[in-house]
């Protein structure tokens, strides 16, 4: 029969495919969810590895089962035996309702424990931890460091080997914080302030990014993560102490107004409670297009 | 069918069109196959009516999530005035029945009754739209319209689509009282008849829980 | 005097929309010119447009959605584009364009593609599954068709007049407030959503009362084949989802064009709220397209296998428990907004517990198969293609309803892979299959097979080469609806991704032309008897094209496979059935409500859209003077004398007979 060859050639490229995938991700891509970098990434990635082996063990045969039953009971094949009146069973109803029942149950498992274990608002350890307030603009993100008193825009410097806490918020519209190497991302939400806890292990870059579209200026919304030595980051700290612009309320509202391609920089001598305010919106939500520009309200120019 | 069949189906299946399936071994509804008109009509109706609640009930979740969001303005415990809201949930009430009234003179065939009862229908319904109008007017003056505050815009939307539903049953009922008029009791006509009965109950039942968790709740709260 | 319209609103100076819609207006211009010059006009209102007969609805929505697919497709080819060639750079498309795309991209598909393909096959299958002539409401059915076909040209007229929303296909607030979408964008969504949505929440109605109340003699619940079940589950879903759909977005409407506070930075607007109810819609949304094509799947390999459905009620209990948990798991859609271990867990749960319902439809088609004779016909390639897909969109399913493996694959490529490996996988294949299928029953003749396994074949390697590449990217940290990256590692897959949108291109390709050929070669794939494929529930104990009544004297329904019954006896005693006692047959009459208030709500649209009041008001007092003047008619059937039932009947009668005569096969 014509279709065998095309058949098989299909589900050895189908296999292929699958492989391919499958070594990505056991082999462990050199960045990604697959190749985390901090105790988050690294536990998220074993549920996930978990779960899709546990899945496969269904998968592969349910798929190779089609796959004979199709071909074994081909309409030609003389040898199979013909059961127009097998269509009930109570056996195999059994094993049909409980192979998927089970599976799930045990998954249920996975997830429960795994929600409580991986909250992110849950503390990483009792040690002592930095924190850092973000929001998100458009298109930009801003980090504050409330102890330090000093923020940056567009990068993150961490040190290394310490958790940090992060409080997270919008100004504008929606997006949501995220570092595939380090783990969970948290939506960044306007009048209302998420928690994060993550960590990175060791000193390295690492990219960031908005995981959630906000907007013509969206793909502008990645930022670098440096995490370094608890030295490394004493100096950069004191380096943004002693240079650039201070961030009061005055230069964040300029700051907020709609602006793409943000070069990282860091501001000195932020205003006490800057980002409670903007949660509260004792500062006015940041604002959207100026609409004096040509034509907004009907047809989109490019470089608007 | 004959028992025959019953026995066994096979033997004479070609029974095609004969008979309307009485006795047939069919469980579940479905022995006589398709209901009557009117049966059809009504339960079609039935489940528009249905999924108008399911979106009542989407715009009372909102309610209930925004209630709170006054952002520094009026809440209800300042605006409602229960005595206006009981005399329009009267006035519903009344045009409910007059419906109920006209429902029976149509059944009775009775043009002069029907029409009067209908008359009543809507003179009610639109006393309760009246009613509802200017205590949204005088919320807007008052400066409490519903772009004052989350709360405001939750109250305004579900309230105000009931009053729109009201409102599109009032032209409805024109156009029953016209088609009746002109037409006479058709049995199609009753059956846009029973729709429109149908709708003006529904939309009594949905009043009934906007008037305890809007007002009643509201007021109290 | 137009509101906000100008000569403005329409690019003048982007090249790729005005040849697309220049190609486009002049296309239909011709295709009009050819109807009115060549006298088609009359026979095509006659016929097709006021017409209230489910199977040419049917037909309609299903022509409507084949169209949209291929204006879906133009974008998706846009996206794989671009994303191949952005890396480092802006690619060809600005922000402002790219994002557009990919809104009308899952706008068209969800709304104007599979939904109107699946309510198609379910207009024109269900009243023949069940033995009936119609319908509950024929001429409700007529206005849900044109109503959903003017959402359809809206969203298209947005191609050349204004814009489209810039927000992604669910339009989540902020973004798409007034404040940061000033434009006419997410109106011209908001409009074209709420006309369908009122054309949807239409067919689910009559669809439900069709089935619950509208059977053939005998046909008990448990007799109903597997299609009208999961057609039932998806409307009932329709019904009691829609209606949430249509409220949210009035609020985002009130929101936009009154200054309400519902989802608002300011004021105490709660976008959360959205999410929340948009997804109390949009999670069911997934199965009410998605249920319909495992009906699709379940008559095609049961007919294919030459066996009944295995384990039918054990089917029924699968689609009702589907149709039920459905509604629980919507907060999967935001597990990363932080609501909190518990509440996380519990929809994590109750996600993957629907996983539970497909596996157990998944085993039962397997279980038909075994023991029958499989036919690889065209139908039968796309279940195959689709089982196999399906458990492995499933299995990345519950991988993305763990919430902790959530946390670094939401919005990601992976979720694209994964929907689209469902979706396409799920119903688009039976959307295929199902066209294959009931296409000689629809039109007298089959589809030819060659070009049909050529469209499948690279339907379904394009699938696996489009999509696998962007799980991939997923785990590399991809997110999606990215206009540009400069992040290397994710540019192959991309370059890939693309490759494979081209071999789906020669998929679209071989279904265009297997069109094309069948119909060149109608006369060699005449299906005489109405049966061509030895089928096994009543649309197959008709002639094809059915004749406007259906059947010529309602079926009555005595054992499970109702058609297969009555064939197989007259294969053992060799002889067709007595002929029936012909009866004259009343039949609902044609009617131009449908398209005459779908006339108006476009122009109402149009002008809500553009905010043209006066055009709105016109608009509004049209379509109510529509339904009045329906109202009004005074005969609203017409008569089938007995002889032309009988006339008809006995030309099927003795092609059936004359079949029956060579019939060679099992008893």
């Amino acid at each position: 029969m014509p279709q065998a060859g095309r058949r098989d050639r299909a589900s050895i490229i189908l296999k292929a495919v699958l492989a391919c995938g499958m070594a990505c991700a056991l082999s462990g891509c050199n960045t990604g969810i697959l190749d985390p970098k901090g105790p988050v990434g690294a536990a998220e990635r074993t549920i996930l590895l978990n779960s899709t082996v546990i899945m496969l063990a269904i998968v592969i045969p349910t798929i190779i089962a089609t796959l004979a039953f199709a071909w074994w009971y081909r309409a030609s094949n003389t040898r199979a035996r013909f059961r127009p009146d097998f269509v009930y069973s109570g056996q195999v109803e059994l094993i049909v309702w409980s192979i998927p029942t089970l599976v799930i149950l045990f998954l249920g498992g996975v997830i429960w424990i795994g929600s409580y274990e991986l909250d992110p608002g849950k503390p990483l350890s009792q040690d002592k931890h930095l924190e850092v307030q973000v929001v998100s603009l458009d298109w930009k993100w801003l980090f504050i460091y409330p102890e330090q008193g000093v923020a940056s825009v567009n990068q993150l410097v961490i040190p290394a080997g310490q958790p940090v806490h992060f409080s997270i918020t919008s100004a504008s519209v929606m997006n949501v914080f995220f570092v595939p190497e380090l783990g969970s991302m948290i939506y960044a939400m306007n009048r209302m302030a998420t928690n994060l806890n993550l960590q990175a292990d060791h000193p390295g870059e690492f990219h960031g990014m908005s995981a959630m579209f906000s907007g013509d200026g969206f793909p502008d919304m990645q930022f670098k993560v440096r995490a370094v030595s608890d030295g490394d980051f004493q100096n950069w700290v004191r380096t943004a102490q002693a240079a650039g612009q201070a961030l009061d309320r005055t230069a964040y509202t300029q700051l907020a107004k709609q602006s793409r391609n943000v070069a990282p920089t860091t501001f000195r001598g932020v205003e006490p409670h800057l980002f409670d305010a903007i949660v509260r919106q004792d500062i006015p939500p940041a604002p959207g297009p100026e609409t004096e520009r040509g034509g907004a309200d009907v047809s989109p120019r490019p470089g608007g | 069918m004959t028992t025959a069949d019953i026995a066994a189906p096979r033997q004479d299946p070609y029974h095609i069109g004969h008979g309307h399936g009485h006795g047939s071994l069919a469980r579940g509804h479905g022995e006589g196959g398709p209901a009557p008109k009117r049966i059809i009509v009504g339960y079609g109706f039935w489940i528009f009516l249905l999924s108008d609640i399911v979106m009542f009930s989407a715009f009372f979740a909102a309610f209930a999530v925004l209630q709170g969001e006054t952002a520094g303005g009026p809440s209800g415990k300042d605006l409602f005035d229960l005595r206006i809201t009981a005399i329009e949930t009267g006035c519903l009430l009344i045009s409910s029945f007059m419906c109920g009234m006209a429902s029976l003179a149509a059944e009775a065939r009775r043009a002069l009754w029907f029409h009067a009862a209908m008359a009543a229908t809507f003179v009610f319904g639109a006393a309760f739209i009246y009613l509802e109008v200017r205590e949204f007017w005088v919320l807007v003056e008052q400066g409490a319209g519903p772009t004052r505050s989350a709360f405001l815009s939750a109250f305004f939307t579900l309230v105000g689509c009931h009053g729109l539903h009201v409102t599109a049953g009032l032209l409805w009922l024109l156009t029953m009282m016209a088609q009746i008029f002109a037409k006479g009791f058709r049995p199609d006509i009753l059956r846009r008849y029973l729709c429109f009965s149908l709708f003006w109950h529904a939309l009594d039942i949905i009043w009934v829980a906007l008037f305890t968790v809007v007002y009643l709740m509201g007021a109290g709260a | 005097m137009l509101g906000k319209l100008s000569w403005d609103a329409i690019p003048w100076h982007e090249p790729i929309p005005m040849v697309t819609s220049g190609v486009i207006v002049l296309v239909v211009l011709g295709v009009l010119a050819w109807i009115v010059i060549g006298g088609h006009l009359p026979y095509l209102w006659r016929e097709w447009i006021t017409s209230v007969d489910h199977k040419r609805i049917g037909v309609m929505y299903i022509l409507l959605a084949l169209a949209m697919l291929v204006r879906g497709f133009a974008d998706a080819i846009m996206m794989r584009s671009q994303q191949a060639v952005a890396f480092g750079n802006d690619g060809y498309l600005p922000p402002e364009h790219y994002n557009q795309i990919f809104s009308a991209h899952g706008t068209i598909m969800i709304f104007f593609g599979a939904m109107p393909f699946v309510i198609g096959l379910m207009n024109f299958v269900i009243p023949l599954q069940l033995g009936v002539r119609d319908v509950a409401f024929p001429t409700l059915n007529s206005v849900g068709f044109w109503l959903t076909a003017t959402g359809a040209l809206l969203v298209n007229i947005s191609l050349v007049v204004g814009e489209f929303a810039r927000t992604g296909w669910l339009p989540y607030p902020p973004l798409s407030e007034a404040t940061y979408q000033p434009g006419v964008g997410v109106d011209y969504y908001l409009w074209a959503i709420q006309i369908s949505g009122v054309g949807t929440l239409l067919t689910g109605v009559n669809l439900v009362t069709t089935i619950l109340k509208m059977r053939a003699p005998g046909m008990s619940y448990l007799r109903m084949p597997m299609f009208c079940w999961t057609s039932l589950a998806s409307n009932l879903l329709i019904i009691a989802a829609f209606p949430v759909l249509t409220a949210t977005l009035a609020m985002l409407t009130l929101d936009r064009y009154l200054g309400f506070h519902f989802f608002t930075n300011e004021a105490g607007g709660n976008m959360m709220m959205f999410m929340n109810l948009i997804w109390a819609w949009g999670h069911p949304e997934v199965y009410i397209l998605v249920l319909p094509a495992f009906g699709v799947f379940s008559e095609v390999i049961s007919t294919f296998s030459s066996k009944p459905l295995f384990g039918y009620r054990s089917m029924v209990v699968a689609t009702m428990f589907i149709c039920i948990v459905s509604f629980t798991v919507w907060l999967h859609h935001f597990f990363t907004m932080g609501a909190g271990p518990a509440v996380n867990a519990v929809f994590g749960i109750s996600t993957s517990i629907i996983a539970v319902g497909t596996g157990v439809k998944i085993y039962n088609w397997l279980f038909t198969m075994y023991g029958g004779r499989v036919r690889f016909t065209t139908p039968m390639l796309w279940s195959l293609g689709f089982m196999i897909t399906f458990v492995i969109g499933g299995m990345t399913g519950v991988m993305l309803a763990i919430p902790p493996a959530d946390f670094v694959l939401h919005n990601s490529m992976f979720l694209v892979a994964h929907f689209h490996n469902v979706i396409i996988g799920g119903v688009l294949f039976a959307a295929f299959a199902g066209l294959t299928y009931w296409f000689p029953k629809a039109f007298g003749f089959t589809l030819d097979e060659w070009w049909g396994k050529a469209a499948f074949w690279f339907g379904f390697i394009g699938f696996y080469v489009t999509f696998m590449p962007l799980y991939i990217a997923g785990l590399l940290g991809m997110t999606r609806r990215l206009q540009r990256y400069d992040y290397e590692p994710w540019h192959v897959w991309m370059l890939i991704a693309a490759f494979g949108t081209a071999i789906l291109f020669a998929g679209v390709a071989c279904q265009v032309i297997q069109l094309v050929v069948s119909i060149r070669r109608r006369e060699q794939l005449r299906d005489v008897t109405g049966d061509p494929w030895d089928g096994r529930s009543l649309e197959w104990a008709t002639a094809s094209p059915p004749p406007v009544f259906n059947f010529a004297v309602l079926p009555n329904v005595s054992a499970d496979e109702p058609y297969w019954a009555i064939k197989q006896h007259a294969r053992e005693q060799n002889r067709l059935r007595p002929e029936p006692e012909y009866e004259e047959i009343e039949m609902p009459r044609n009617s131009p409500t449908g398209f005459v208030c779908a006339f108006f709500a476009t122009l109402m649209g149009f002008a809500l859209i553009w905010h043209i009041w006066w055009l709105v008001a016109l608009g509004f007092v049209g379509a109510y003077a529509t339904f009045v003047v329906f109202a009004w008619r005074d005969v609203p059937e017409y008569i089938i004398p007995a002889s032309e039932v009988a006339r008809l009947d006995r030309e099927n009668r003795s092609a059936r007979k004359e079949a029956l005569a060579t019939y060679t096969g099992p008893m």
